[in-house]
């Protein structure tokens, strides 16, 4: 590899600097101060400007746009559940209630989506709370089972029962003004989201919920009510995820079983995975890459379900850190090469 | 504080039964404000159990708990720590993926604390990096800073110490804090503990570690098969032949 004589090796540097004092204050350069903000600015910049685009872009476009900001909705959801220590393979079961709740308070009530969607919004996380805070205490694959098996616990209840228009569906929602609405609600939504959820884990109320996962033994023994932390994350997490479904629901003018189809909870969990959990920007990142991908394989059916099945099994097995954190790595450190130098005993 | 000679701690015919074991048969005892009560006795006789009834980890099957005259018994483990009774665990059990001093926010951002030490603890990274060193993590060193799960078991141990302290509790439980422990490390903590009896604090540790126990506390128990066989000062346990001969099978100095 090297040529004799100058043997080099590579040299990495991380430009992240870890520092943890009141006395010392860092002077960065612009240039550093570059490095550090663009990315994030140029993404939000990115987001904020492509409904100005208008139809230049086409409604194709347009319309992946906003499922990928409903799916990164779902999925950040997913990610302060994870926070927790609470791994759920039902989000559906948020977007459902949201979405039926919404359609409700329009059909019902005749509230316009200006208030029916807040209110649904309100009402689905707290729908979700009381629905799952008896099944709280239970953990890992337990719980993973139980979110897996409401939505279509619901999705029956509603087939048999012929309530909320049965397999009809409830139709004739009041739409939302046009398509730039549409796009500027949901992008505003997931960045919200995105920005609210990593301020909240890096105070020290968020604090105790990566404690909650790590051992809740010693929360409960540090006198926190363990079950009480829990429900709190269920419905923080469970606002945008309800906002989505009734944002979808006012959308497309109607509600109906769908509301509750597994593909609202296999692509956040996928997307997730995929850009990494835990940093809340991974999830978004994840619906980016997820979103189109299955737009544009719709032609396949459902054999897409196999490419996000291999997906998960890839990234869980060979970037378990997901894309997200890998860049941002990568992102932040050079390397170069030096030479080696020659060891006094020649070896 | 409840008055003097008033019980803190009054624990009565309690009893929990595992299936048919009964891993704490009938044990009562009380504990008064600034008592210290080392409880003794072999593996598997019952002593972590006792803890875990009165700190409300588990549910006993039959009798009492009081705390400052109050029936706390099956009471939930948040709301024990609420009224002033914390403890450690003998396993410790940090939060192996957080850094050492932010296991130590926790507990000062717990109810309790905002509570009593709201004020005192001013800012709560401050206050546990400060809580840390008292139970003798070296000044300005990195090793807080660290993530709980890279640090060596006597400072786990010292951490779990740290936890308590950070909830201004009344009564403390410390569950087996010796094992694992050096001779200098226990050295360290052992005028720590005495300046929390000093300040009355009320203390109630498990131990194996007789010698070291014997130096922090005025009364012994000692359970076994859950059942309580003695008590009494250290030198009165320890004088019982067939306490000797139980616990040890052989003959124990006590530093008078």
């Amino acid at each position: 590899m090297s040529s004799p004589g100058r043997a080099t090796r590579r040299e990495r540097i991380d430009r992240g600097i870890k520092v943890r004092s009141d006395e010392i204050f860092v002077l960065a350069s612009a240039r550093d101060l570059a490095w550090v903000l663009l990315p994030r600015a140029l993404a939000v910049a990115a987001l904020l400007l492509f409904p100005l685009l208008g139809a230049r872009v086409g409604p194709y476009w347009q319309t992946v746009m906003i499922n990928t900001m409903v799916i990164a909705l779902l999925a950040l959801s997913w990610d302060l559940l994870a926070s927790v220590g609470l791994i759920s393979l039902g989000q559906s079961l948020f977007f459902g209630l949201g979405g039926y709740v919404a359609g409700a308070l329009d059909s019902f009530a005749g509230l316009g989506p200006l208030w029916s969607i807040p209110l649904a919004t309100l009402l689905g996380a707290a729908l979700a709370t009381l629905v799952l805070y008896p099944l709280l205490r239970l953990r890992g694959v337990y719980f993973g089972l139980i979110t897996f098996a409401l939505p279509l616990l619901f999705m029956r209840l509603i087939e048999t029962t012929g309530a909320l228009g049965g397999t009809e569906g409830v139709s004739g929602l009041t739409p939302l003004p046009n398509r730039t609405v549409e796009i500027y609600l949901v992008t505003a939504a997931a960045l919200l989201t995105a920005f609210a959820f990593r301020r909240l884990i890096a105070t020290d109320y968020g604090l105790v919920f990566h404690a909650v996962r790590d051992n809740e033994r010693s929360v409960m023994a540090a006198g926190f009510d363990v079950q009480r932390v829990k429900a709190q994350a269920v419905f923080l997490a469970a606002l945008p995820a309800a906002f989505a479904g009734a944002f979808v629901t006012h959308r497309y003018q109607f509600v109906g079983m769908t509301a509750f189809a597994m593909e609202y909870s296999t692509l956040p969990l996928t997307a997730a995975v995929v850009g990494g959990p835990g940093s809340f920007l991974g999830p978004v990142v994840g619906s980016f890459i997820l979103v189109p991908l299955s737009e544009a394989m719709r032609e396949f059916g459902s054999l897409r379900v196999v490419l996000y099945s291999l997906m998960l099994l890839v990234f869980t097995v060979g970037l378990p850190e997901g894309i997200f954190r890998f860049v941002a790595r990568k992102y932040g450190q050079f390397e170069r090469r030096v030479a080696i130098e020659e060891a006094p005993d020649g070896r | 504080m409840a008055a003097e000679g008033e019980p803190l701690l009054r624990v009565r015919g309690l009893e929990k039964a595992f299936g048919k074991v009964l891993a704490v048969n009938d044990v009562s005892f009380d504990l008064r404000p600034g008592d210290a009560l080392g409880v003794i006795g072999p593996n598997g006789s019952g002593k972590s159990t006792l803890i875990n009834l009165v700190t409300g980890f588990v549910k006993p099957t039959a009798g009492t708990v009081e705390f400052k005259g109050k029936d706390i018994t099956g009471i939930a483990p948040h709301r024990a720590v609420g009224l002033g009774i914390a403890r450690s665990f003998q396993m410790a059990r940090p939060f192996y993926n957080l850094p050492v001093y932010k296991n130590v926010v926790i507990p000062v951002y717990s109810p309790r604390s905002r509570k009593h030490m709201g004020a005192e603890f001013g800012d709560r990274d401050e206050a546990a990096v400060h809580l840390l060193e008292d139970v003798g993590f070296e000044r300005d060193s990195p090793v807080p800073y660290k993530k709980a799960g890279e640090l060596p078991h006597g400072y786990l141990k010292r951490l779990e110490l740290a936890r308590c302290l950070a909830l201004d509790p009344d009564l403390i439980i410390l569950d087996e804090l010796f094992s694992g422990m050096s001779m200098s490390e226990i050295a360290g903590i052992l005028p720590l503990l005495e300046k929390l009896r000093a300040a009355g604090k009320t203390l109630l540790m498990v131990e194996h570690r007789l010698r070291e126990l014997f130096r922090v506390v005025d009364s012994v128990l000692m359970l076994q098969f859950g059942r309580k066989v003695a008590a009494g000062t250290p030198q009165e346990v320890m004088a019982m032949p067939e306490v000797a001969e139980a616990y040890l099978g052989a003959e124990v100095k006590v530093d008078a």
